[in-house]
């Protein structure tokens, strides 16, 4: 397929059509005995120009579901199923050179660790020339004055001096800038942000939210941020995504889902914050630990953790439930409240407490 | 607000006394060669602690924040009696922690340290039982032949099912081993812990677990517990005190309460500012982004002149840039090093701000 056929860039884009829609994707790693189910059909919707935090703990999947996006996923690894469209296009059942065409060009992706995106064997001009002529040739002149406003966009000081320099002359956050600069240098329709503030210092991630918030507010590149930081998400993006044991359990628009969330994990994950208990008392915390993924649960993943399990969520896996901009999944979701609570999802005890 | 961060009557049981900490680089072959001809540069030195003053009252928790850089885990080793300081003195209850001179050893056990990554800190071919029984019976607190009752108490009281003992570290999740680790400091019987940034690499919830064992643990054991971390949220809920470092030196030591609203130093207030907050009090659906620090923070082999702040402190006047400020009094147990703390308390910064 060739590169200029993958996506029609001068499309308008359309309010309704979204420019990212995810079905039903399913990512799985085979293993000898076992079947590891990272992502396990979830579906969301990115429009154009929005920004959308995806946010979990260690293992829930939010990452490879970033990964499934791009099709950079190895084996044993396997997209088993559903179906990643970007601007109509499909993406899952693609060949190399397919995904390659629209990588980096439609749809860019920005990683935890800046040091490992980037070859420290090259200056920072020479490798930001190659990921702009990966997509066809560029004049020369063309491409310095691309790379200069691109780097001068993310807020690098001097740009025509710093194309000449090696990645480790750089700080973590101006490495993490360079890497951003990257990824906006096609102008993608869609950017996957995977953790990439979680490496930096709080002031320069303060410094990075604004930067990025600026960028997709002045363009029409849509966003997926994806954190395991609640108080980031709630920083950048209007729309959040709550993902656990594989599954998106609970969707809305941030504030209302952190105001209210209608799921007990992302009520107990609220709860779990420090600033959720008066200093100095004990944190509420959710017992116990994930399910493992190659041995999922016939019901709802969070029920062993979870204070209001009843029979039913043992047996019946839940199904998705909207309701205007908000969904869930989750048999008996907690009430509405007005004001911001915590809800308590158990009492205070230590973890695996001995026998 | 805990009890104990009203006044104490007594000295203080953890002193850090003027610290300073000068990292050299060896010169290089060609830096050696100049030398010999009488040309030879300077060698660069980074001072990773500059100067510090600081005690730490008997059962309190003082929390210790900073950005990368900034020294506050060069301070916490010194602390610890790991690395000895090129300048000044630490004392525990009135005794230096360390022997004197560059290659003085650690003097006491009443200090244990406990890192950031529990995987490095635990040798992957040892069983926990023989890692936690190694110092405990180095130090004739236990015997050989009691070793395993004894570690077997420790691991119960961290919440650690005494099986765990037989195991290898690999055969533990990440909020386990971080419970192995201070399982093996409170094994030596220490009345002090320094911990650096403990919860730093565990999810939410499984943080909420270890910080709510360190709240137990220091109350049970009445431990005094110096706790290093970037995390403001983490630092406001558990500590006492908070004492911020930039480029090596101790800007502002402060109450926790004080943090909300009543931080004086420019930079604290800045890093407050730069930590994205859950506000959940407005109702429409707008994102709150948060506010940064202008400007990069300056390379430490060469920090700016007078206050290391000065040059991205929306306040700075000539002498901020020439003399650095020594320490103030501002209230009970709090102190600020800044010359213009009174005139710019309540102003807000011009600097641009996010129209948002």
């Amino acid at each position: 397929m060739s590169a200029t056929t993958a996506v029609p860039s001068s499309a308008p884009a359309s309010t309704s059509e979204p420019i990212l829609a995810v079905r039903e994707l399913r990512t799985h790693f085979e293993q000898r005995h076992a079947t590891v189910k990272a992502v396990d059909g979830v579906s969301f919707e990115l429009q154009a120009g929005e920004t959308v935090g995806l946010v979990g703990e260690s293992g829930s999947g939010k990452s490879v579901t970033g990964y499934s996006l791009l099709g950079l996923i190895d084996p044993p690894g396997r997209i088993v199923s559903g179906s990643v469209r970007l601007a109509g296009e499909e993406l899952v059942g693609r060949s190399v050179a397919g995904l390659r065409a629209v990588r980096g060009r439609h749809l860019a992706m920005i990683f935890q660790d800046p040091m490992a995106t980037l070859n420290p064997v090259l200056t920072v001009g020479a490798q930001m020339q190659l990921a702009l002529q990966a997509h066809g040739p560029v004049p020369p002149a063309q491409a310095r004055a691309r790379c200069i406003e691109v780097l001068r966009q993310v807020g690098i000081p001097d740009p025509e001096r710093r194309l000449a320099a090696w990645p480790h002359q750089f700080s973590g956050g101006m490495r993490q800038r360079v890497a951003i600069a990257i990824a906006l240098l096609h102008k993608p329709r869609v950017i996957v942000a995977d953790e990439p503030t979680t490496a930096l210092d709080v002031s320069i991630q303060a410094q990075i939210l604004s930067e990025i918030h600026q960028l997709v507010r002045d363009s029409s590149t849509a966003l997926l941020w994806i954190s395991h930081d609640l108080a980031t998400v709630a920083a950048i993006a209007r729309r959040v995504l709550v993902m656990y044991a594989g599954r998106i359990v609970e969707e809305g628009p941030t504030r209302a889902v952190l105001k209210s969330p209608r799921h007990p994990y992302t009520a107990g994950l609220l709860a779990s914050l420090p600033q959720s208990s008066r200093p100095g008392q004990p944190l509420v915390q959710i017992p116990g630990a994930p399910p493992p993924l190659d041995a999922l649960p016939a019901g709802c993943s969070f029920a062993d953790r979870c204070a209001h399990a009843r029979e039913r969520c043992r047996e019946q896996a839940p199904p998705r439930i909207g309701e205007g901009e908000r969904a869930w999944r989750c048999h008996f979701p907690l009430e509405v409240s007005r004001e911001p609570r915590i809800v308590p999802v158990v009492a205070f005890e230590p973890m695996g407490s001995p026998p | 607000m805990s009890a104990s961060a009203e006044p104490h009557p007594h000295a203080p049981h953890l002193e850090v006394r003027s610290v300073s900490r000068r990292f050299e680089s060896p010169p290089g072959f060609g830096e050696r060669v100049a030398g010999w001809f009488g040309t030879g540069a300077e060698p660069a030195v980074v001072r990773a602690v500059d100067a510090a003053d600081l005690q730490v009252r008997r059962g309190e928790v003082l929390g210790l924040v900073g950005e990368s850089g900034c020294g506050k885990s060069t301070l916490g080793r010194m602390m610890a009696g790991i690395l000895p300081p090129t300048a000044g003195e630490i004392l525990l209850g009135g005794q230096p922690v360390m022997g004197p001179g560059p290659h003085g050893r650690k003097t006491t056990s009443r200090v244990q340290m406990i890192f950031q990554d529990p995987f490095a800190s635990l040798d992957p071919r040892m069983r926990i039982g023989e890692a936690l029984a190694e110092g405990p019976v180095a130090h004739g607190l236990a015997g050989a032949g009691e070793a395993q009752a004894y570690v077997a108490q420790w691991l119960q009281r961290v919440g650690l099912p005494t099986d765990s003992a037989q195991r290898y570290p690999h055969q533990f999740s990440g909020g386990q081993r971080q419970r192995i680790a201070i399982a093996r400091a409170l094994a030596m019987q220490p009345d002090t812990l320094i911990c650096d940034e403990p919860v730093a690499s565990l999810d939410v919830s499984i943080q909420a677990q270890v910080l709510n064992l360190f709240l137990q643990l220091k109350a049970e054991l009445s431990l005094t517990i110096v706790f290093i971390s970037h995390h403001l949220g983490v630092v406001q809920h558990l500590c006492d005190r908070v004492a911020v470092m930039y480029l090596g030196r101790i800007v502002e030591v402060a109450p926790v309460a004080a943090l909300d609203g009543q931080a004086r130093h420019p930079y604290t207030r800045a890093l407050l500012d730069s930590v994205p907050r859950l506000d959940l009090a407005s109702d429409s659906n707008t994102i709150s982004l948060p506010v940064p620090i202008q400007g990069e923070l300056p390379s430490p082999l060469n920090p700016p002149p007078g206050c290391h702040f000065h040059q991205r402190c929306p306040w700075a006047e000539r002498r901020c840039g020439e003399q650095a400020p020594a320490p103030e009094d501002v209230g009970t147990h709090h102190r600020v090093s800044c010359h213009r703390w009174r005139e710019v308390e309540g102003l807000r910064p011009t600097a641009p701000r996010n129209g948002l």
